[in-house]
């Protein structure tokens, strides 16, 4: 008998390895459009269905009633409920090319690798048990058949060994055969949705057996239930609710329920199909499980397993048949649930645990020549028999004992610990990372202290006395009765406190902290992913080469569906040339198709690695693994960059409004400086005409004539000299000539000459000899010549009614001497333009070429000074500041 | 806007009878999972005496009823809102 | 009777050319150097004809032109206008304001003789100062 279950068991595997292979083949051809129909995602669901349910139902409808339809009414409802939860989590899982539950949660918050590792660290703690409990039902289901050929223990550990090392290599196949999650794996979707439709038909045909062929028809069943032990409604209320809320909190957070409901999802509609189908096919996988329960309590002896009725009950009537088909239902359910979990498993801990650390470890610049690709999938696979082989070697520790039978719950709970960050997440645009670490932390510290450390039993793991009297004698710390709550089933009380911790730490963490750009921004599209599926994220630089960033994504993705993407990229840009241009929605993309493969936070270090191009060092590199630090400097830098920017552009429109204010005034300066040489020019025309032209002209009149030419030939040469004066300061070209004189001297000088150059306006000059005793030593015919020009302009623009122009003298860290008159000033707009060369405040005030002031700005920069406009005196004055070291106060 | 049907951006205040039509049925989406939950917490109240206490018959049909129900509910309601939308954008966003 | 010519100038070298000039002509010519007091100085001297600067202090002398073309007493007027600024804009701006001649610094001597006699003679005068 166990030979021919053995064949069997492998018949049916190889069966599977062809349906996944098959299935591989048509999807390969493009023709997997009915590999994916709603029917099969529904059915692929089903891996809620595990082991523990298909035999365990009946076994907990033993113990303790309708109790085991909690398990199955709480997804029902999640399902019915769609609307709510489901069709956002598949949107922003499509959206954002999410992996796994990790991989939400830490794209959520700001793509945070120490969150995906945390929420991989629960995954993997709550799922290890719940695999090995799979293994163990598959053992004892050989058990079952052997009846009589007793199985020892080396045996019992062989049995497992052997399925846990089949159903690594099946999923090492079928899991790993593409790299990107998000191409989704159709061979083991088609093996699971298989599985699914034996586990239902296996139940139903014991069912309708045991109904029909038992129990003597539905009537007579339902009085025979009626008059059982179960004959009444008995259930703890507390529990009834409690896990209904339990298995809903943990069908949205389990792992392999994630992958196949969301990463593995094609199309969205799909869900609306599952939202009455998955119900229904609950309902049909419970829908025996209560007269099977009571038909076996009748018919088998004393004490037998409850849990194995499924299997015993045709067993003890001679259906071979039918036990093997109910075998192979039990097989079935434990083999899929195996399989996606360490899909799913497998994926987070490539991509949150593994791949981080080899990028730390693998030498710089490796993500471009190094062929990432090997390593993800050579990381997935480890992952995935690293997974299932925790399950075995659990199994084996914990000696498949009763221990196990709990641990479905505990490891539900485990899970459920992920659910606020990610309800929180995708519609609390306020919830932050360090709340889903509070939360998180909270929430697995009391779910181990409460349920999974209690759960080895009294004084395995936990001290015996810490139960009766909590730890070092509190007792309200005591694990299952914590602060009084010692009626409380385990169960609850842990579900309870370690919710109630989680969100508590969860809501509080987010409203004290402040979130990161990043995390706000996923936040917003997260909750808002209704508005904008697709909305532009911040990818800022463009300095990134097209060809580093082909070779990267031929590495990740494999050559073929590297340049399928950027020909269509680059098409979609307008096709300019054969790569795509480096523009953010380029990025965007290419990161979501990273992520695929090696997770958000990966893939957007990767991008950025090369989008960074010289600015982004190893140190970039060794960040990958705290992403935290990273995205903190990456945050940073681009709010220097964006800074930065607003500066430059500031810069850029003054820079602009001065020049389109000087491009006026060169206009301007131009008429003038034609204005200045035709009006001398004319008379001297004129004049040099007569002289030629007029005869009988009187000596007095030609000397007259001859000596205006003269004059007006002068004023030109002076013009000519200022411009000349000007260009040769400006190129540097001059020669100082330094010596020491007094300060008063010279300005006694300008003033001098000032008052001879024209003497039309009468101006009062004011001056405090005593400051001005000052020996300086530099060029001092050249400073001169800057107060002498100071002064002419105050001469020509003090509009005051008594033009008064004050000299001051200021000897600090630097000497300053102001020129201060009474008159209006220069008007705001005009003060940082009335240095530059061709600049006049009004051609209405006749005057200069506006030359003036350009050439005092020269001459004292040559001289290691500045002048400077000083607002706000009343009248124009101008500052100017000598360094110090030119001056050597007198004694 | 001259004419022809609101485009999504611009919420109108009055919506035509089929679009009405299917927004009610997401309300109808969004208050199922309520519902259920509704039904099947009725035994809370149901007494355990196992004399006076409901029959584990009568259990299995109601929650089974119930079960049944909400299948057909949201088959319908998957059906409705599977139909095309006439100028909504608000559907289920598959296509 | 010799015809009357007011000239409205502020640079004194070139008054005693156009002057000069002018006299030697047998032309009577007077005048003023000030563009805010420019116009009443032309309603008292009732000139034949008026050579009038662009650049005046205080007032330029686009503004006393659209004045006097603006008073009907002076409206039909003939006026010769200078400028040292030469550019074609100028000499645009003072087309549109009337002006019914229009000459560039630096000029020659018979050129400045030929459009006044012209002007005076109410003949248009077209394109002065060119060759």
């Amino acid at each position: 008998m166990l030979n021919t279950l053995v064949a069997v068991c492998i018949a049916y595997a190889l069966f599977l390895f062809a349906i996944a292979f098959a299935a591989e083949r048509i999807a390969a051809h493009g023709q997997a459009r009915w590999l994916r129909s709603p029917v099969v995602y529904t059915l692929s669901l089903s891996i809620y269905c595990t082991a523990w349910t298909f035999y365990g139902a009946v076994g907990s409808a033993v113990r303790s009633g309708f109790e085991y339809m909690a398990i199955y009414l709480g997804p029902s409802l999640v399902l019915v409920g769609w609307w709510w939860i489901l069709r956002k989590l598949v949107r922003i899982g499509r959206s954002q090319r999410i992996t796994s539950v990790a991989d939400l949660v830490s794209s959520r918050y700001g793509k945070s690798n120490l969150l995906a590792v945390g929420v991989t660290l629960l995954a993997v703690i709550g799922t290890t048990p719940y695999i090995a409990l799979q293994l163990q039902s598959v053992t004892l289901s050989f058990e079952a058949f052997s009846a009589g050929e007793v199985i020892v223990g080396e045996e019992k550990g062989h049995t497992a060994l052997w399925v846990a090392a089949g159903l690594a290599l099946f999923t090492v196949i079928f899991g790993t055969r593409n790299l990107d999650a998000n191409e989704r794996h159709n061979g083991v979707v088609m093996a699971i949705a298989v599985e699914a439709v034996v586990k239902l038909f296996a139940l139903l045909a014991v069912g309708v057996f045991v109904v029909w062929g038992l129990g003597g028809g539905l009537t007579e069943t339902l009085a025979r239930i009626d008059a059982s032990e179960l004959g009444h409604w008995r259930i703890d209320g507390g529990r009834w609710a409690g896990v209904m809320l339990l298995s809903a909190a943990a069908f949205l957070c389990l792992p392999r329920i994630f992958q196949v409901l969301v990463v593995e999802n094609d199309n969205e509609t799909h869900l609306r199909t599952a939202s009455w189908a998955f119900p229904l096919y609950l309902g049909l996988m419970s829908l025996f499980v209560v007269p099977i329960a009571v038909i076996g309590l009748d018919l088998l002896p004393e004490g037998s397993n409850p849990d194995l009725f499924v299997l015993t009950l045709p067993l003890s009537q001679g259906q071979g048949g039918l036990a093997v088909l109910s075998f192979l239902g039990g097989f079935s359910s434990a083999t899929s649930m195996v399989i996606v979990a360490a899909i799913a498993l497998s994926t987070m801990v490539s991509n949150h645990v593994v791949m981080p650390l080899w990028l730390r470890f693998a030498e710089p610049g490796a993500t471009v020549s190094g062929d990432v690709r090997t390593v993800v999938l050579l990381a997935r696979r480890l992952s995935i028999i690293g997974v299932v082989m925790l399950g075995y070697l659990y199994y084996r520790l914990s000696g498949g004992g009763e221990a196990l039978a709990t641990i479905g719950f505990v490891s539900f709970a485990g899970v459920a610990q992920v659910l606020p960050a990610m309800l929180g997440g995708i519609f609390w645009r306020g919830a932050s990372k360090a709340g889903a670490f509070t939360g998180l932390i909270l929430g697995f510290v009391v779910w181990n202290y409460t349920l999974f450390l209690p759960s080895f039993g009294p004084g395995v793991l936990m001290p015996e006395a810490w139960f009766a009297h909590g730890p070092f004698g509190i007792g309200f710390l005591r694990p299952q009765a914590m602060f009084g709550l010692s009626d409380m089933d385990p169960l609850l009380h842990a579900f309870f406190w370690s919710m109630s911790v989680n969100t508590g730490g969860f809501i509080l963490g987010s409203l004290v902290s402040f979130p990161q750009p990043l995390e706000r921004l996923q936040g917003a599209q997260f909750v808002n992913v209704f508005e904008h599926s697709t909305s532009p994220r911040s990818w800022t630089g463009n300095v990134a080469q097209s060809e580093d960033l082909m070779i990267m994504a031929q590495r990740i993705l494999g050559a073929r569906d590297a340049q399928e993407l950027f020909e269509r990229e680059a098409e979609k840009q307008g096709g300019r040339g054969p790569l795509p241009d480096v523009t953010p929605q380029f990025l965007e993309t290419l990161e979501r198709e990273l992520a695929g493969s090696v997770g958000a936070a990966t893939a957007h270090a990767m991008v950025g690695q090369i989008v960074g191009g010289m600015s982004v060092s190893v140190e970039d590199l060794m960040a990958v693994a705290d992403e935290t630090a990273q995205m903190m400097e990456y945050s940073a830098r681009l709010e220097a960059q964006s800074q930065e920017l607003a500066r430059t552009a500031a810069q850029l429109r003054e820079a602009n409004a001065k020049l389109t204010r000087l491009s006026v005034q060169k206009d301007a300066f131009l008429s003038q400086i034609s204005h200045e040489l035709r009006t001398p020019m004319t008379s001297i025309r004129a004049f040099s005409e007569i002289l030629r032209d007029t005869s009988g002209l009187g000596d007095a009149e030609k000397t007259k004539y001859a000596s205006i030419i003269h004059d007006e030939a002068i004023r030109l040469t002076r013009l000519l000299d200022d411009l000349l004066d000007l260009s040769v300061l400006e190129n540097g070209q001059v020669n100082l000539n330094l010596r020491e004189g007094l300060l008063s001297d010279v300005l006694d000088r300008a003033v001098a000459a000032a008052a001879a150059d024209e003497a039309g306006r009468r101006l009062e000059i004011r001056r405090d000899r005593g400051a001005e005793q000052i020996v300086l030593h530099t060029d001092l015919d050249r400073l001169s010549q800057v107060f002498i020009n100071l002064i002419a302009n105050a001469r020509k623009y003090c509009d005051a009614p008594r033009p008064r122009l004050e000299i001051s003298v200021r000897a600090g860290a630097r000497l300053a001497i102001d020129f201060t008159d009474n008159g209006s000033g220069v008007a705001a707009e005009a003060q940082d333009v009335i240095f530059e060369k061709f600049s006049r405040v009004s051609d209405q005030k006749a005057g200069g070429a506006g030359l003036g002031l350009a050439i005092c700005r020269q001459i004292v920069t040559r001289l290691g000074g500045d002048i400077t406009y000083v607002p706000g005196r009343g009248g124009a004055s101008f500052r100017v500041s000598l360094p110090a070291d030119l001056a050597i106060a007198a004694q | 806007m001259s004419e022809g049907s609101p485009r999504r951006g611009t919420p109108p205040v009055f919506l035509e009878r089929q679009s009405y039509r299917r927004r009610r049925v997401m309300d109808g989406a969004r208050v199922l999972p309520f519902l259920g939950a509704l039904l099947w917490l009725v035994p809370l109240l149901w007494q355990e005496d196992p004399e006076q206490g409901v029959r584990s018959s009568a259990v299995i049909v109601y929650l089974f009823g119930v079960w049944l129900l909400l299948v057909l509910l949201a088959g319908f309601v998957a059906w409705a809102l599977g139909r095309p939308a006439p100028g909504d954008g608000l559907g289920s966003g598959g296509e | 009777m010799s015809k009357h010519v007011l000239l409205i100038e502020d640079e004194p070298n070139i008054i005693e050319a156009i002057s000069f000039i002018l006299s030697r002509d047998g032309l009577a010519v007077e005048t003023h150097s000030d563009g805010t007091t420019a116009n009443e100085k032309l309603r008292g001297a009732r000139p034949d004809l008026l050579i009038l600067d662009v650049m005046l202090p205080g007032k330029s002398g686009y503004d006393i032109l659209r004045e006097l073309r603006a008073d009907p007493a002076t409206a039909a007027l003939p006026v010769l206008m200078l400028t040292a600024r030469g550019q074609t804009r100028d000499r645009e701006m003072a087309e549109r304001e009337g002006v019914s001649a229009f000459m560039s610094k630096p000029f020659a001597n018979s050129e400045m003789l030929d459009t006044v006699r012209a002007l005076l003679n109410g003949v248009p005068e077209e394109a002065p100062g060119k060759p």
